[in-house]
C-alpha cells in the first residue's frame, strides 16, 4: 500500500510538469494578451508593466520562474486581471465556496442516486423501477443551465423562499440551489450505473447461491450484492467528486457565488496567465489525488485486485 | 455567520434602531421635504468583478463609479455634469492657462481623521505617473499635459520632477505643458483622486482590502468578496457627512443580465441593466422604473485603410456609399428598440459644448442616400456583374450580430455588396484589429471625459485607437489646435465634416443608458451624460 502511494506520487510529479509546460504554451498561443485593451497602450506603458509581471522575460525563462516559485514558496503569482490579489487570494477566496457547494451536491447525489438505482434494479419491471429510471432520465436531460433559471423561477420568483444567487459567506439558503443544479446530472448518472451493475449482480450465480440457501433479501442485497453493486459507481465517483469541488462555470455565474468555476472561463477570457495556471494545477493535483483514493478503495472493497 | 455575531449583530442593530428611531420617524429630505425610507441602503448589479479599487491602477467604469464614493478628488460633478469643489474649495488658471492652483478645504479628513492635505495629491498623481506603479492608466497623466509626465512614464526622469507642487498644506499647484482648456474637468477622473501615503507604505498591494483603506470619500469600504460583492458605508470623517442621506451602496455581481433583471423583479435590487431588446416590454411594464437617457458613447464600424486593407476600401466612393446604404433607422428603431440615436457624426450631440454640424449625407433622406450609393458604386466600378466583396468582423455578440446581418442585407439589397460576417472573442479581436489584419471591423467608444476631442482624437494619425489607419494632415493639425484654443468648437465642426466627406468610419448609432431604477431611488442624475454618479446624491424616499 505504502510503496503504491509512493509510485503515484512518482508518477504525480512528471505528470504535473508536462500539464504546466502544455498549459504555459497553450496560453502564449492564444492571440491577445492579459493587457491588450480597446484603446492600445502607449508603448511605454506597456513596457512598464510588462516589466513589473516579468512578461518581458523569454518563455523559458517565465516556465522556470514560475515552476520555481510553486515549488519553494507555493506563490502562484500575482494575478494579472484582479491587481490587488494574488493567485493564492482568488483560489482561497473561492475553493472554499465551491467545495462547500460541491461536497454537499456529492452527497445528494451519491445518497439519492444510490437509492434510486437500488430500489429500481430490486423491483425490476414495477412501477418503482420506471418511477426511478423516469426521474433519472429527466434529471439527465435537463442541463444545469435550464435547471438554475427554473429554480430561479420557482424558488425566487414565484414562491419568494429563497434568493435568486449570491453567497453572503454560505448561509444555507444561498446554497441550497447551486447544490440542486450541480447535483441532478450526477445523480442521474449515479442512479443510472447502480441500477444496471445491481441488475447484473442480482443475475450472478453467487446471488442464486445466497438465495437459494434461504437468506432473506434483505441480506442478500446488504451482505453479498451491494458491495460488487457498487464497483462502476466508485470509479465514477472519483472525477465526479473532484467535478463538483472544483465547481461549475454554470453554478457560479449563474447563481454569482463567488466560487471558483467561473474563472475557468473568465481567466481564459481575461487572458489573466497566472490564474488559468493555478487552476489548472489546483485541478490537475486533485485529479491525481482522488484517481489515487479510488484505487485504494477499489482494493479494499474487491480483494481481487491488488495494488501493486 | 456564526451564531454568536448574529446575535450581536442583532442586537447592536436594535440598539442602534431604539436609538435613532424617533429621528427615522419622520425624516424628511431637507430640500424636497420628502420623507425618506427608513433602510437607506442601495443594491446594484455589477456585470462583472471589480478588478481593483486603487484609484491610479483602475481603468474599469463600475470600478470608477465605486472609487467616486470611497474617494474624493479635487474637483466633483453635478447632477448635470457642471464642475462643483470637491476637496478643492476653489481654483484658478493663470493668463496662458498653463498653472492651475487649487485651494484645498481645511476640513477634508480621511477615514482615520488624518487631514486631506496637498501631499496627498501630489503623492498620488505621482504615484499614477511612475513606472514602478504600473499603471495601465498612467497615460491619463500624459494626457491631462502635466510636465514632464511623458518622460516619467518613460522612465526617463525621476517621479519626483512631475509638474505638481504642494505649495502649503491647503494650496496644490500644477503646471501644465500646454493650455489644456478643459484641464479642470478631468481632475473628476478617478485616476486623479488622492491616496493615503501611509496605508499604502504599511500594508502594500493589501492595502485596498476593506480592513486595511483609509479613505477619503463620503463612504468607506467595509466588505469586498472577489467576484460576489462589495459593500460601502457612511464615512463619519466625511467633511459634507450630515448631507449624506443613503447609509449603506451594496454591488453584487451578476453575469447574466436576464439574472440580474429577475432579481431585481424580485426585489434583490435597486438598479440593473435592461436586456438588449427588452425596453419596449420593460417600459409598458414597468414605466415608472424603466429609464433611459442618452450616453457618450459612439457604435461604429471602421475601414481598414493601411496597406493591408482591401483595394476597394482606399476608395472615397466606396466608403461613402456603404456608408449612406446603411438606414440607422431600421438599426435604432427596430433592432435596439432603447431610444438610441442615429449617427452621422462620431461624436455623440450629447457632448458639452458639441453642436452636431449638419453633414450632407445626415441631411438626405434613406431615399437619397440609397439613390446616391448606387451611383457611387458605379461610378467606382462595382455592380451586378463585379460585385464587392470582403469581410466584416466584430466581436461576438448576439446584439452586435443582429446589427451586422441588418447592415450586410442592407448592403446586399441595395449594392449587391457580398458582406461575409465573422466574429471574435474579445481579445482575439482586438488583437486581429489592432494588427490591421481585417477589412471592416466594429468598434465603439465612450468618451473619457465630456469633450468632443475625446472621439475626435481616434481618427487622428497617432491615436492607439486609430485601428483603421486613416491619417489626414489637416485632422490632426485641427486637434492639435484645438487642445490650446479657447473655443475649439469651430475644429471639431470642420473634423467632422471632414471626416462625413472621407468616411474612414460608418458611425452607426449613438448610445443611450438603459436602466431599470426603483421607483423609490431618488436622484439619479439622468442628465449626466458621463454618467458620472455619487450615491451621496442618491436616496429613498418612503413608499
Amino acid at each position: 500500500m505504502f510503496s503504491f502511494i509512493v509510485r503515484r506520487v512518482a508518477y504525480a510529479v512528471p505528470t504535473l510538469l508536462i500539464l504546466i509546460i502544455a498549459s504555459f504554451l497553450l496560453m502564449y498561443a492564444a492571440p491577445g494578451g492579459p493587457f491588450t485593451t480597446e484603446r492600445a497602450l502607449p508603448p511605454e506603458v506597456l513596457k512598464n508593466i510588462e516589466a513589473r509581471y516579468g512578461l518581458n522575460d523569454p518563455l523559458a525563462v517565465q516556465i522556470w520562474n514560475y515552476i520555481w516559485n510553486v515549488v519553494t514558496n507555493f506563490d502562484f503569482g500575482p494575478s494579472f486581471k484582479y491587481r490587488d490579489r494574488s493567485v493564492n487570494d482568488i483560489i482561497s477566496q473561492g475553493f472554499p465556496v465551491t467545495l462547500t457547494y460541491g461536497i454537499w451536491s456529492f452527497i445528494f447525489a451519491i445518497i439519492v442516486g444510490l437509492s434510486l438505482g437500488i430500489v429500481a434494479a430490486i423491483r425490476h419491471n414495477t412501477t418503482a423501477d420506471y418511477a426511478a429510471v423516469g426521474v433519472s432520465i429527466g434529471a439527465q436531460v435537463l442541463p444545469n443551465f435550464v435547471m438554475a433559471p427554473i429554480l430561479v423561477l420557482i424558488f425566487t420568483l414565484w414562491l419568494r423562499w429563497l434568493p435568486g444567487g449570491g453567497w453572503n459567506g454560505g448561509q444555507i439558503e444561498y446554497v441550497i440551489m447551486p447544490v440542486i443544479a450541480l447535483s441532478t446530472s450526477y445523480m442521474a448518472n449515479i442512479a443510472r450505473l447502480a441500477r444496471s451493475s445491481m441488475l447484473e449482480v442480482l443475475n450472478s450465480n453467487f446471488i442464486r447461491t445466497a438465495k437459494a440457501k434461504g437468506l432473506s433479501e434483505r441480506n442478500v442485497i446488504l451482505k453479498h450484492a451491494l458491495k460488487p453493486a457498487l464497483m462502476p459507481v466508485i470509479s465514477y465517483l472519483g472525477p465526479a467528486f473532484v467535478g463538483m469541488i472544483t465547481g461549475s462555470v454554470v453554478v457560479d455565474m449563474y447563481f454569482s457565488t463567488g466560487g471558483m468555476g467561473q474563472y475557468f472561463v473568465n481567466s481564459a477570457f481575461n487572458r489573466d496567465y497566472s490564474v488559468m495556471m493555478g487552476i489548472t494545477i489546483l485541478i490537475g493535483v486533485l485529479t491525481i489525488t482522488f484517481n489515487t483514493v479510488v484505487d485504494i478503495v477499489y482494493a479494499w472493497i474487491d480483494p481481487r485486485i491488488r495494488l501493486s | 455567520m456564526k451564531f454568536t455575531t448574529m446575535f450581536k449583530l442583532a442586537s447592536a442593530t436594535a440598539i442602534v434602531a431604539a436609538l435613532t428611531s424617533g429621528a427615522y420617524a419622520d425624516k424628511m429630505h431637507p430640500e424636497t421635504g420628502e420623507k425618506l425610507a427608513e433602510d437607506q441602503t442601495f443594491t446594484y448589479r455589477l456585470l462583472d468583478g471589480i478588478p481593483t479599487l486603487d484609484p491610479q491602477l483602475n481603468e474599469d467604469v463600475s470600478g470608477s463609479d465605486i472609487l467616486r464614493d470611497l474617494f474624493e478628488g479635487l474637483l466633483n460633478q453635478d447632477a448635470k455634469g457642471n464642475l462643483i469643489p470637491g476637496v478643492a474649495e476653489s481654483w484658478e488658471a493663470n493668463d496662458d492657462n498653463t498653472v492651475y492652483t487649487f485651494k484645498l478645504r481645511d476640513d477634508a479628513k480621511w477615514s482615520n481623521g488624518d487631514p486631506v492635505t496637498a501631499g496627498d495629491f501630489v503623492y498620488a498623481w505621482q504615484r499614477a505617473a511612475d513606472p514602478a506603479t504600473a499603471s495601465p492608466y498612467s497615460w491619463f497623466v500624459e494626457l491631462m499635459s502635466i510636465e514632464n509626465a511623458a518622460e516619467i512614464i518613460a522612465g526617463d526622469k525621476d517621479p519626483s520632477e512631475l509638474g505638481v507642487e504642494a505649495v502649503d498644506d491647503h494650496t496644490f499647484k500644477v503646471t501644465l505643458t500646454s493650455a489644456l482648456p478643459y484641464f479642470a474637468a478631468m481632475t473628476t477622473h478617478a485616476t486623479t483622486f488622492p491616496v493615503h501615503k501611509a496605508t499604502i507604505d504599511e500594508h502594500g498591494d493589501q492595502w485596498t482590502r476593506p480592513e486595511n483603506m483609509v479613505s477619503n470619500g463620503a463612504y468607506k469600504l467595509t466588505e469586498w468578496v472577489l467576484n460576489e460583492r462589495t459593500t460601502r458605508e457612511r464615512n463619519e470623517m466625511y467633511w459634507n457627512n450630515d448631507k449624506t442621506i443613503l447609509d449603506k451602496v451594496v454591488t453584487l455581481v451578476i453575469n447574466d443580465e436576464n439574472v440580474a433583471l429577475t432579481r431585481y423583479r424580485a426585489g434583490e435590487l435597486d438598479r440593473t441593466e435592461i436586456p438588449s431588446g427588452q425596453y419596449p416590454a420593460l417600459s409598458k411594464e414597468l414605466p415608472n422604473e424603466a429609464t433611459v437617457f442618452p450616453r457618450l458613447c459612439s457604435y461604429y464600424y471602421t475601414f481598414n485603410m493601411s496597406d493591408k486593407g482591401p483595394e476597394a476600401f482606399k476608395d472615397q466612393r466606396v466608403r461613402q456609399a456603404l456608408s449612406y446604404a446603411v438606414d440607422r433607422k431600421v438599426i435604432t428603431d427596430n433592432i435596439l428598440q432603447a431610444g438610441q440615436y442615429q449617427a452621422y457624426t462620431f461624436t455623440p450631440g450629447a457632448t458639452a459644448g458639441f453642436e452636431v454640424p449638419d453633414v450632407a449625407f445626415g441631411q438626405m433622406t434613406q431615399e437619397e442616400r440609397d439613390a446616391k450609393a448606387k451611383e457611387l458604386m458605379a461610378e467606382a466600378g462595382y455592380g451586378a456583374d463585379n460585385p464587392l466583396k470582403f469581410d466584416m468582423l466584430y466581436n461576438t455578440s448576439e446584439a452586435h450580430k443582429k446589427i451586422a446581418v441588418a447592415m450586410s442585407q442592407m448592403w446586399k439589397q441595395k449594392l449587391g455588396v457580398e458582406a461575409t460576417l465573422a466574429n471574435m472573442e474579445w481579445k482575439t479581436f482586438l488583437e486581429t484589429r489592432g494588427n490591421q489584419d481585417f477589412e471592416l471591423a466594429r468598434g465603439a467608444w465612450c468618451g473619457d471625459y465630456n469633450e468632443a476631442s475625446t472621439f475626435l482624437d481616434l481618427v487622428t494619425t497617432p491615436s492607439g485607437y486609430n485601428d483603421g489607419k486613416y491619417s489626414n494632415a489637416e485632422v490632426d493639425q485641427l486637434m492639435v489646435d484645438a487642445k490650446t484654443s479657447s473655443d475649439a468648437s469651430a475644429n471639431y465642426t470642420r473634423v467632422e465634416e471632414i471626416i462625413a466627406d472621407e468616411m474612414p468610419i460608418i458611425p452607426i448609432y449613438h448610445y443611450t443608458g438603459n436602466l431599470m431604477l426603483k421607483e423609490n431611488l431618488k436622484g439619479w442624475p439622468v442628465e449626466n451624460v458621463e454618467q458620472n454618479w455619487y450615491s451621496r446624491d442618491l436616496y429613498k424616499v418612503a413608499e
